[in-house]
C-alpha cells in the first residue's frame, strides 16, 4: 500500500476502534447513571432474536463493500451506517461523475469524500430535525408523504441504475434477470435484500468472467 | 435518579456521539480532499463531488428522521437519534427493540418507563450491530491486498471486477421492486417509481449531453430521486395504495 493508503488505514483503525468503545459506552453510561443494569438473560434473549442475522449480514457487508468503498470510505461508512441505502450509492455516483475508477487511489479519494460528505449532511439533517421534531413529526407521519418514504429505494436505484447499466449493459443482464426472477418467485425475500447483495455480486462476477474470457466485454 | 427517555443526560450522551461522527467525517473529508488535489483532481471536480453528494443526501436523510419519529414513540428521542446517526437503520433498530421487548414481556405501544427495559434495549441494539464496526480493521488488509493483486495481475479484468460488484449490488435492489407485483396494481407502484426515476435521469443525461447543461451533472441524482418520490406521492392515491 502507498503512504496515503497506509496512513488512511492506520487512522481508520484508530477512529473505528474509538467508535467501537464510544458506542459500547452508551449502554454502559445508561446503566451506570440510572443504576439500571438489565438482566443478562433478557439481553441474551433479545439478542437471540436479531444477532444471528445481523452478525451474518455484518460479515457479508464488510466483505462485499470494502473493495467497493476503499479504505477511508469503509472505515467511515461502517461507523456512520445506512450503507446500502445511502453510503454505497453516494460513493458509486460520485466516482461515476468524477470519472475515476473504483479501486484506484483517485477512486479511493472520491469515494471517501462522498461518504464523508454524506455522513456530515445526514448527521446535520438529523440534528436539525431532532431540534424541531415537534414541528416536523406531523409532516413525517402524514399518510400523504408515506409513499415517498416507502419508495425511497426504487427512487434512488432507478436513477443510479440507468447511469451504470447504460454504460455496462452487457455486464448487467445476468444479475438483473436473476434478481428479477428470484424476487418474482420468492417475494418474501424483499425483507432480506441486504443478504442478497453478495449473491447479485457473485452472479455479476461469474457472468463477467465468462464474457471476459470469451472476449465479449 | 428519576428516569426519563428524554432526559438531559441522554441528550448529552447523544451530543457526544454526534460530535464524534462529525469529527471523524470531517477528518477523512479534509485528508481525502487534500490528497485529491495532490493526485491532480481539480478543485472544481472535488467541489462538485461534495455539492452533488450533499444535495443527493438530503432526501434520504429526511427519511431517516422518520425512523427517529417511529422509535421515539417508545424510546424517546436521544437513543433513536444516536442509533440513526451511528451504523443505524430503522430496519435494524426496530426489530432489535421489538425482540428485547418480547423477551421482557413489555409492550412498545407506549413510552418505556422502566430504566432496566430501556437499558436492555440499548444493549441489544448496540451488541446487534457491533460486528459491523469491529470486523473492518481485521478484514481490511486481506481484502485490500486482494484488490491490489487483482489490479497488478490484469488491469482490464480488475476494472470489470469492480464494475460487476457495483452492478451486483444495484441488481439486488432493482430485482427487489418486483417482489410485490402479485398483489395487483398496487404492487407495481415501486416499479413505476423506479422507471420514473430512470426516465428523469435519462432526461437529465440528454440535457447534459445534447444541450450542454453541464451544471446539471451535480444535481441529476437528486432530481431523479426526489422527482420519483414526488411521483410516488401522486400515483399512490390514484392507484389506490
Amino acid at each position: 500500500m502507498r503512504d496515503y493508503m497506509k496512513d488512511t488505514d492506520r487512522y481508520g483503525k484508530i477512529w473505528i476502534w474509538t467508535a467501537a468503545v464510544l458506542i459500547l459506552m452508551v449502554p454502559v453510561a445508561i446503566c451506570v447513571y440510572y443504576d439500571a443494569w438489565p438482566e443478562m438473560t433478557a439481553v441474551f434473549k433479545g439478542l437471540l432474536g436479531v444477532a444471528p442475522i445481523y452478525w451474518t449480514v455484518g460479515l457479508i457487508e464488510v466483505i462485499t463493500y470494502t473493495p467497493m468503498l476503499g479504505v477511508g470510505g469503509t472505515y467511515l461508512a461502517f461507523v456512520t451506517g445506512n450503507l446500502t441505502s445511502l453510503k454505497a450509492p453516494s460513493a458509486l455516483s460520485a466516482m461515476e461523475n468524477a470519472e475515476v475508477k473504483p479501486g484506484s487511489e483517485e477512486g479511493e479519494v472520491v469515494s471517501t469524500i462522498a461518504i464523508a460528505t454524506s455522513s456530515i449532511v445526514t448527521t446535520l439533517v438529523l440534528a436539525a430535525g431532532v431540534g424541531v421534531l415537534w414541528l416536523v413529526t406531523p409532516l413525517l407521519d402524514s399518510p400523504v408523504l408515506k409513499p415517498a418514504f416507502d419508495n425511497i429505494l426504487p427512487a434512488l436505484f432507478g436513477g443510479l441504475g440507468v447511469v451504470y447499466i447504460s454504460k455496462n449493459w452487457k455486464l448487467s443482464v445476468a444479475p438483473i434477470v436473476f434478481m428479477v426472477v428470484l424476487f418474482l418467485a420468492v417475494p418474501s425475500l424483499a425483507g432480506s435484500v441486504g443478504v442478497l447483495v453478495p449473491v447479485g455480486v457473485l452472479i455479476a462476477l461469474g457472468a463477467a468472467r465468462i464474457m471476459y474470457k470469451k472476449g465479449w466485454v | 435518579m428519576n428516569f426519563s427517555t428524554n432526559s438531559l443526560f441522554l441528550y448529552v450522551v447523544a451530543a457526544c456521539i454526534i460530535v464524534f461522527v462529525l469529527a471523524q467525517s470531517t477528518f477523512f473529508l479534509v485528508r481525502a480532499y487534500r490528497r485529491g488535489k495532490q493526485l491532480g483532481l481539480t478543485a472544481k471536480q472535488l467541489r462538485k463531488t461534495v455539492i452533488s453528494t450533499a444535495v443527493f443526501t438530503i432526501a434520504p436523510a429526511i427519511s431517516f428522521l422518520v425512523g427517529i419519529v417511529t422509535l421515539s414513540k417508545f424510546l424517546g428521542i436521544p437513543l433513536p437519534w444516536i442509533r440513526m446517526s451511528v451504523i443505524g437503520a430503522i430496519t435494524y433498530e426496530l426489530p432489535a427493540a421489538t425482540s428485547t421487548a418480547n423477551a421482557l414481556n413489555v409492550s412498545l405501544s407506549e413510552m418505556i418507563t422502566d430504566p432496566k427495559v430501556y437499558s436492555a434495549i440499548a444493549w441489544v441494539m448496540t451488541l446487534g450491530i457491533i460486528p459491523s464496526i469491529i470486523l473492518p480493521p481485521f478484514l481490511m488488509k486481506p481484502l485490500r491486498n486482494g484488490v491490489i493483486k487483482l489490479q497488478n495481475r490484469d488491469q482490464k479484468w480488475s476494472d470489470l471486477f469492480m464494475t460487476s460488484m457495483f452492478l451486483g449490488m444495484i441488481s439486488a435492489f432493482l430485482g427487489m421492486v418486483f417482489a410485490d407485483v402479485r398483489s395487483g396494481l398496487v404492487g407495481w407502484i415501486p416499479i413505476f417509481v423506479l422507471l420514473f426515476s430512470a426516465a428523469l435521469m435519462g432526461i437529465c443525461g440528454i440535457l447534459i449531453k445534447k444541450c450542454n447543461m453541464k451544471w446539471l451533472e451535480t444535481y441529476a441524482m437528486a432530481i431523479s430521486m426526489v422527482g420519483a418520490m414526488v411521483f410516488a406521492v401522486v400515483i399512490t392515491p390514484v392507484i389506490g395504495g
